[in-house]
C-alpha cells in the first residue's frame, strides 16, 4: 500500500512579478515513479528544487513524509535531505575529485564508516553500474553517458527512499538513453525507490510512469496514463501533446 | 518621474538585498569553523594555493617595491642631507602601509579571482546544489577552509613582504647607492615600534577577511546577481567585480585603519 510521500499543499512560488507556480497542489506516492513535463520555463526545476528545500514557497505547505519542508531550519532540512537522491540535468560531479572521490564523498561525509568499508561499496556500486577502471579519471575526462552514470551511483550511495532526476537523457544519444532508462527500471527494482523524473524525452518517458504531471502557466494537471494527456480538454495541453506526442499515440512498454 | 522613482526604489531594495545576503554569506563563513567534521586538509591546501603558490610573486613585488622605496627615498633624503634616515623610511612604509596593501592587492589578483571563478562555475554546473542535496553544508564543505586559509595566508604573506622589502630598500640604498649599512640598520631598529608592527599584522586580518569574502562571496552568490548574466559570461563579470570591489574595499578600509590606529 503505497503513502503520500510528498504533497503540495496550495503552493504559491514567485519570482519578482513572474509567478511560477500558482496556488498548485500535488501528491507523488512512495514507490511509484511520477514524470513531471511541460514547456520549457513553465516550473519544473523551480518544483524540483521546492521539492528539494533548494528554494521555499512564498505561502502554501510541502509536506515530505509528513513534514512540512517550507519553513524548516537547516538542520531538520538536512535530516529531510538524506532521505533524497538527486541526478542532476548536468550530473553535478565536483570536477575536482576523481570519480572514487565523488561516490565516496556522501559516505566520507554522512557516515561514519572507514576507508576500507568505503571503498568496498564504492567500488561494488561502480562495478553494477560498469564504471570499474574508470576510479581514477575525472568528470571532465569522461562522457556524457559516463557522467551520468556517475552521477547515478553517488546519488545512491546513501540508498535514498526518493530520487529525482533531473533530464537524466539530456544530451544523450539514443543509445545511451536508453542504457540510462534501462539502469533507472534496474536500480527502482533493487532500491525500491520512489522516482520523480522532470523531463523533456516525450513521449519515451512516459512509459516507465505511474503518473504524469504537466506543468503549464503555473498550474498542475495530473495524468494518470499518457492516453489521458491525449484526452485531455484544456486547450494548452491539447497543444502540447501536439507538439510533443503528435495527434495519435500509443503507449508501449519499453522493457 | 514616477519611473524615476521607481527605478531608486528598485536599485535600493537591489542594494539591500545584496547586502543582507553578504552579511548572511559573512556569518556563515565564519560560523563554519565551529562546524564539525573540520576539514583540516581541505584548508590545508587552500593555504598552498592562496599562500604558499604566491611566494614568488609576493618575492618580486617586494623585493622591486624595497628597492624603489630605496631610491626614491635616498634622492629625497640627500636634499635634506639625511640619508642616514633611509632604513627608518623604507620600514616604516612597508610596515604600516605597503606591505599589507601590496600583499592583500596581489593575493586578491591572483587568489581571489581565482576563489571567485571556482565557486562560480561550482554554482552554475548545479555542483553547490548537489553538496546541498546530499546534505553536506556548502560553507563548512568549501568556503569555510577557504575562509581560515586566507586569515592564516596573508598576515604570513605580509610579513614576507616586508622583510623581502626591507632587504629590496638595503641592496638599493646601501648596494648600489652608498649609504651606509649600519645607518640604513640603526635608522630602522630606533624608529620601528611595535605599534607599527601591530598596525600592519591588524590591517593583513581585515585585508584577508574583506578579500575572501567579497570573491567567495561574489562568485556564491553569481546566479542572483542582477546584470551579472549566466553561463561563462556570469562568471567572468563576477569574477572582474569581485576584484575591483576587494581592491576599492582594501583601499577604503586601509584608510579607516590608519585613521584609527595612528
Amino acid at each position: 500500500m503505497s503513502r503520500a510521500i510528498i504533497q503540495f499543499k496550495d503552493v504559491v512560488k514567485a519570482f519578482g512579478q513572474q509567478t511560477i507556480l500558482d496556488h498548485v497542489d500535488l501528491t507523488i506516492s512512495s514507490g511509484k515513479t511520477t514524470v513531471i513535463a511541460g514547456p520549457s520555463g513553465q516550473g519544473k526545476s523551480v518544483t524540483m528544487k521546492l521539492i528539494l528545500g533548494l528554494l521555499r514557497p512564498d505561502s502554501g505547505q510541502i509536506l515530505v513524509d509528513g513534514q512540512d519542508i517550507s519553513r524548516m531550519r537547516t538542520k531538520a532540512l538536512n535530516e529531510i535531505r538524506a532521505k533524497f537522491g538527486v541526478l542532476f540535468q548536468g550530473s553535478a560531479l565536483l570536477d575536482s575529485l576523481s570519480v572514487f572521490a565523488n561516490v565516496a564523498l556522501p559516505l566520507e561525509e554522512r557516515t561514519r564508516l572507514g576507508s576500507e568499508e568505503i571503498r568496498e561499496k564504492v567500488l561494488a556500486i561502480l562495478a553494477q553500474l560498469g564504471l570499474t577502471g574508470h576510479e581514477d579519471k575525472y568528470p571532465a575526462q569522461l562522457s556524457g553517458g559516463m557522467r551520468k552514470r556517475v552521477g547515478l551511483a553517488r546519488a545512491l550511495m546513501l540508498q535514498p527512499e526518493i530520487m529525482l532526476f533531473d533530464e537524466p537523457t539530456t544530451g544523450l544519444d539514443p543509445e545511451n538513453s536508453l542504457e540510462i532508462y534501462k539502469l533507472f527500471l534496474e536500480t527502482q527494482r533493487k532500491f525500491g525507490y520512489t522516482s520523480i523524473i522532470v523531463s523533456h524525452d516525450i513521449p519515451k518517458i512516459f512509459n516507465l510512469a505511474d503518473q504524469v504531471i504537466l506543468v503549464n502557466k503555473g498550474k498542475f494537471s495530473t495524468f494518470a496514463s499518457p492516453e489521458d494527456i491525449q484526452l485531455s480538454e484544456i486547450p494548452e495541453i491539447q497543444t502540447f501533446v501536439q507538439y510533443t506526442m503528435g495527434k495519435v499515440y500509443l503507449s508501449r512498454e519499453m522493457e | 518621474m514616477i519611473r524615476y522613482l521607481e527605478k531608486i526604489g528598485s536599485n535600493t531594495i537591489m542594494i539591500l538585498e545584496d547586502m543582507g545576503r553578504m552579511g548572511a554569506f559573512l556569518a556563515l563563513g565564519l560560523g563554519g569553523i565551529f562546524k564539525r567534521p573540520f576539514r583540516f586538509s581541505a584548508m590545508i591546501r587552500q593555504v598552498r594555493l592562496i599562500g604558499a603558490d604566491s611566494f614568488w610573486v609576493i618575492f618580486f613585488v617586494a623585493g622591486f617595491t624595497g628597492m624603489v622605496l630605496g631610491l626614491q627615498g635616498y634622492y629625497t633624503l640627500r636634499k635634506f642631507g639625511s640619508e642616514g634616515a633611509l632604513g627608518s623610511a623604507v620600514s616604516l612604509s612597508l610596515l604600516r602601509e605597503l606591505g599589507p596593501v601590496l600583499t592583500a592587492l596581489m593575493v586578491t589578483g591572483r587568489a581571489g579571482s581565482a576563489m571567485c571563478a571556482e565557486i562560480g562555475i561550482m554554482r552554475n554546473s548545479e555542483q553547490l546544489d548537489a553538496l546541498e542535496c546530499m546534505a553536506i553544508d556548502p560553507f563548512r564543505y568549501l568556503i569555510t577552509p577557504k575562509f581560515l586559509a586566507t586569515l592564516i595566508s596573508v598576515p604570513i604573506l605580509t610579513i614576507f613582504f616586508n622583510v623581502v622589502g626591507i632587504f629590496g630598500g638595503y641592496l638599493a640604498g646601501c648596494g648600489l647607492l652608498g649609504v651606509n649599512p649600519g645607518a640604513y640598520w640603526t635608522g630602522m631598529e630606533q624608529s620601528v615600534v611595535n605599534q607599527d608592527i601591530n598596525m600592519g599584522i591588524i590591517k593583513s586580518f581585515v585585508f584577508a577577511l574583506l578579500i575572501v569574502w567579497i570573491c567567495t562571496g561574489r562568485g556564491y552568490f553569481v546566479h542572483v546577481i542582477r546584470g551579472a548574466g549566466f553561463g561563462a559570461e556570469g562568471v567572468s563579470k563576477v569574477t572582474t567585480q569581485a576584484v575591483v570591489l576587494s581592491s576599492v574595499a582594501i583601499l577604503v578600509w586601509d584608510y579607516l585603519l590608519t585613521a584609527i590606529l595612528l
